[in-house]
């Protein structure tokens, strides 16, 4: 990925957009023309992490392919919301399948357009946390294995939302979630279950995989770009904070993504054919308390009975991906941009 | 149309389900009041003109800088900036150097040759400004630009007043004072100077005028009652730097005292180092907490090898040495005699103990009320005396040039009103300054404070220099910068960007952004990621 320091603006890079930069370094999503993949009049709840992160990263993949996009949804929060049959808020080739298929019903438009000599029209096939880590799994394993020719990006809300909030493969420890309460001695979801999707892609060996959140936008949107400039299996995943399931604030979401990165929680990082190549070093660390307090589904860790033992598990996870990713504020902590 | 089984929706886009009845909450654009406008004694718009500034667009920031104040080179040499105390940047760094960037602005347009906007219309009103210090040449810029014809009567032989006759040159080059000045004068403005008024009323009459503003300032040194032999050389402060100023380079001897603690008495020392004194001390009764004088020009005067010598009086002058009484502070912070003595080498005694206002020309006023040696003025800034209007440190305030300039326009205001039969209106205070709080300084870049250039101290009291340097262009674009546009939209694309329901539109670089309600949830994301506090989530009433 090619990065630059830009002179100092204001709010540099960090804001979405900024009259005072050129505007090839301002952010797709600061284009008045941007495509709006996901219209207006969706019916996701308020403050929705998911249909920021799936609009943020379409239409950047749109710009990119200059509009030649084909995107399959699996079952979930996204596709409900989106499209109540036969009404849709996309603005871009859709396709729905099934819940576990997204990313077969990906390989096969893929294959399509190759035999029909269309493959200058890309495809990307997107899903939640479940769609993804758990139900659609073995599907999307084989399209890695394969190195089909598209863009799986799984929009990360740590658990089935839609559903009434039960528990993933990709919920936390320690988060309380409908199928794990917060009850007995160990309440909330139990230490040492889940899955880490990022590096089980990384494995694969596939030519791309990176991490994103909804509020380093800058980040995010260089790596559907550096993702659409190849070709074979890629894989983005993005954290994306739900008030429903989390219990917070609407206002909050963005705020939220950025301290679950802040803290080290959510690394985000970029790995291609299986090795890290890039990692965004965290600006001003915060202790992970900072992001826990304001979510409900870790209200048992604090109040009348606090769990500090729990919080330090927590904090034990956080300082391993600060080690393991070399998170650390680099000294000369320069401003970076695409 | 019959829909098949389970089907109540129409084959359509999803824009044809208006979200927006979902919300409790609006958001709504607000220009909330930066804490540097609310605290500028001179009522500059300190956020629109750094504005500008941050694009490099340095004309239209001086542009809107000299509405409220005709002198920004004078300003940022001389202004103690009350703004950068309360800059809201402070808490995430430093404060922004607005001092400094509006010298730089003053500076471009002596260079650049910038001139003053052009007055409007003839009125037909004449307004006759008595003193042509700060106060009174600023409102005589604002008159005029208003349309009045306007003639400034000076006692002295120059304009300029306690700028000319009491800041020293190493804080304010003479060169920036006159520069500044003339520019004014050319609008138009009649100025007579060596012109003492001893009868307003029939000076008034006779000059067909019909409001006066005066500024006469205060400028009669207080006097303290110090016994003194026949060789103790006693001087009065504003004489010193009046003197100085002018080019008189008097000998002190090596050891020159300053009684006082205020500014003037601040000048006096540094000036007194430049004179050629080895050794500057300042006597003053109180303790530094309760010194009058501002902080920075303690600090510079401290840097340059001024001493202070805290809660002593002088009670008697000798040759070549001086009684001093030690001092202690009662219950309720005054300072009391102990009765305990001590001995000061020193060559002379400079006198600062403050300054009164002259009342020769207010006796013959009917109505003028004075309290504690300063003139009354209502609201409107009007004295007892109809069309009378005074200000500058001849009224009750603080005394500082920048005080003067913000009296100048606001009874500009108010004599512009009285002479078109308007009745003045109180102005609409209230207007709580937006807090650090309400800002989401995550997106500022880090920047640290850029320092002005400064003569080492070594180097400063060998000669009357400036002091303090200016900034460079690309140094000036920087401190502008690091402005956090309090409460003003300043166009980062954050609302735009972050809405989930693509419910906030970008109408056009000029006009920046609105909501569209037919689709806003009103989760409120706009306002938390707005970096300056320009959305607020207001109830839905209905």
């Amino acid at each position: 990925m090619t990065r630059q320091t830009v002179k100092f603006y204001q709010v540099g890079s960090r804001a979405v957009g900024n009259r005072l930069l050129p505007a090839d370094l301002r952010t797709e999503q600061s284009n008045p023309d941007r495509r709006n993949a996901l219209n207006s009049g969706h019916r996701a709840c308020q403050g929705c992490g998911e249909a920021l992160a799936a609009r943020y990263v379409l239409d950047t993949a749109i710009r990119v392919t200059k509009g030649k996009l084909v995107a399959v949804n699996a079952t979930g929060c996204l596709e409900v919301f989106s499209t109540p049959y036969p009404e849709s808020s996309w603005q871009v080739p859709w396709l729905h399948s099934l819940f576990a298929n997204a990313a077969s019903v990906a390989t096969g438009v893929a294959a399509a357009l190759k035999v029909t000599g269309q493959d200058d029209i890309r495809v990307l096939a997107q899903g939640g946390d479940g769609g993804t880590v758990d139900i659609g799994f073995a599907c999307l394993s084989g399209m890695f294995e394969r190195n089909d020719d598209i863009l799986y990006v799984c929009y990360d809300n740590e658990a089935y939302m839609n559903t009434g909030v039960q528990r993933s493969g990709a919920t936390p420890p320690a988060a309380r979630t409908a199928t794990t309460e917060a009850v007995g001695p160990a309440p909330g979801n139990p230490f040492g279950t889940g899955k880490d999707m990022a590096r089980i892609a990384m494995a694969h060996e596939i030519p791309y995989v990176a991490t994103a959140s909804i509020a380093e936008l800058h980040d995010l949107e260089s790596k559907v770009e550096r993702a659409m400039s190849l070709r074979g299996a890629r894989y983005l995943h993005v954290l994306v904070p739900c008030p429903l399931g989390w219990g917070s604030t609407p206002a909050d979401t963005v705020r939220l993504a950025r301290l679950a990165q802040r803290c080290g929680l959510f690394p985000l990082f970029e790995a291609e054919h299986g090795e890290v190549t890039n990692v965004l070093p965290m600006r001003d660390p915060v202790p992970v308390e900072d992001y826990l307090k304001p979510q409900k589904r870790y209200a048992h860790l604090f109040g009348d009975h606090p769990q500090p033992g729990v919080i330090a598990a927590l904090q034990a996870l956080a300082d391993r991906n600060i080690s393991r990713y070399g998170l650390l504020p680099s000294p000369a902590g320069g401003e970076v941009t695409r | 149309m019959k829909k098949p089984f389970a089907i109540t929706l129409d084959v359509r886009s999803s824009l044809a389900n208006h979200t927006g009845a979902w919300r409790s909450e609006r958001p709504v654009y607000v220009d909330g009041l930066p804490p540097c406008n609310h605290a500028c004694p001179a009522g500059e718009q300190v956020q629109a003109w750094l504005y500008a500034a941050e694009e490099g667009d340095y004309e239209t920031a001086w542009r809107r800088l000299v509405n409220d104040n005709p002198f920004p080179a004078i300003m940022g040499r001389v202004c103690y900036h009350p703004c950068q105390t309360v800059c809201n940047r402070a808490e995430l760094d430093s404060a922004v150097g607005i001092n400094s960037v509006e010298r730089f602005l003053g500076d471009e347009a002596i260079r650049q040759g910038w001139q003053l906007p052009d007055p409007a219309p003839p009125t037909g009103k004449r307004v006759l400004i008595v003193g042509a210090g700060p106060a009174g040449l600023s409102t005589a810029y604002q008159l005029r630009l208003l349309g009045h014809d306007i003639e400034i009567h000076e006692a002295g032989g120059q304009a300029g007043g306690m700028m000319r006759f009491g800041i020293p040159t190493f804080r304010l080059p003479r060169d920036v004072l006159d520069s500044e000045i003339d520019r004014l004068l050319t609008l138009g403005i009649t100025l007579k100077l060596n012109t003492r008024i001893t009868d307003l009323a029939t000076t008034m009459r006779e000059g067909g005028f019909d409001a006066a503003f005066l500024a006469i300032g205060a400028q009669l040194s207080h006097r303290a009652y110090i016994p003194a032999g026949q060789a103790a050389r006693i001087l009065d402060a504003l004489n010193v730097l009046a003197g100085a100023a002018e080019g008189e380079r008097p000998q002190l001897g090596r050891t020159v005292i300053v009684y006082g603690g205020g500014n003037t008495a601040m000048d006096a020392a540094r000036t007194a180092k430049r004179l050629g004194a080895q050794d500057a001390i300042v006597v003053y009764r109180r303790t530094q907490a309760q010194m009058p004088a501002n902080e920075i020009e303690l600090r510079e005067a401290l840097d340059e090898g001024v001493e202070v010598k805290w809660l002593r009086t002088i009670t008697q002058v000798g040759d070549g040495v001086l009684t001093l009484e030690k001092m202690r502070l009662d219950e309720d912070g005054r300072p009391q005699p102990t009765g305990e003595f001590e001995e000061l080498a020193g060559d002379s005694v400079i006198l600062a103990l403050g300054q009164d206002v002259e009342r020769t020309i207010l006796e013959t006023l009917p109505g003028v009320r004075i309290v504690d040696g300063v003139v009354q003025v209502d609201a409107s800034m009007m004295t007892g005396c109809p069309g009378v209007f005074a200000g500058g440190d001849m009224v009750p305030s603080t005394r500082s040039v920048t005080v003067g300039i913000g009296h100048g326009k606001a009874a500009a205001v108010n004599i512009d009103r009285w002479l078109r039969g308007v009745p003045s209106t109180p102005a609409v205070g209230g207007q709580v300054p937006v807090a650090f709080g309400s800002l989401n300084p995550w997106y500022y870049s880090d920047a640290p404070h850029a320092v002005r250039p400064r003569l080492d101290a070594g180097r400063r009291v060998a000669d009357f220099s400036e002091v303090v340097g200016g900034l460079d262009v690309d140094t000036a674009l920087y401190e502008a910068r690091r402005c956090m546009s309090c409460g003003n939209c300043f166009g980062c694309d954050n609302c735009f960007g972050v809405c989930p329901d693509n419910a906030v539109l970008k109408v056009d670089e000029a006009h920046g952004y609105a909501f569209n309600y037919d689709y806003c949830k009103g989760c409120g994301l706009c306002a938390a990621e707005c970096p300056c506090g320009a959305i607020i989530m207001q109830p839905e009433t209905s």
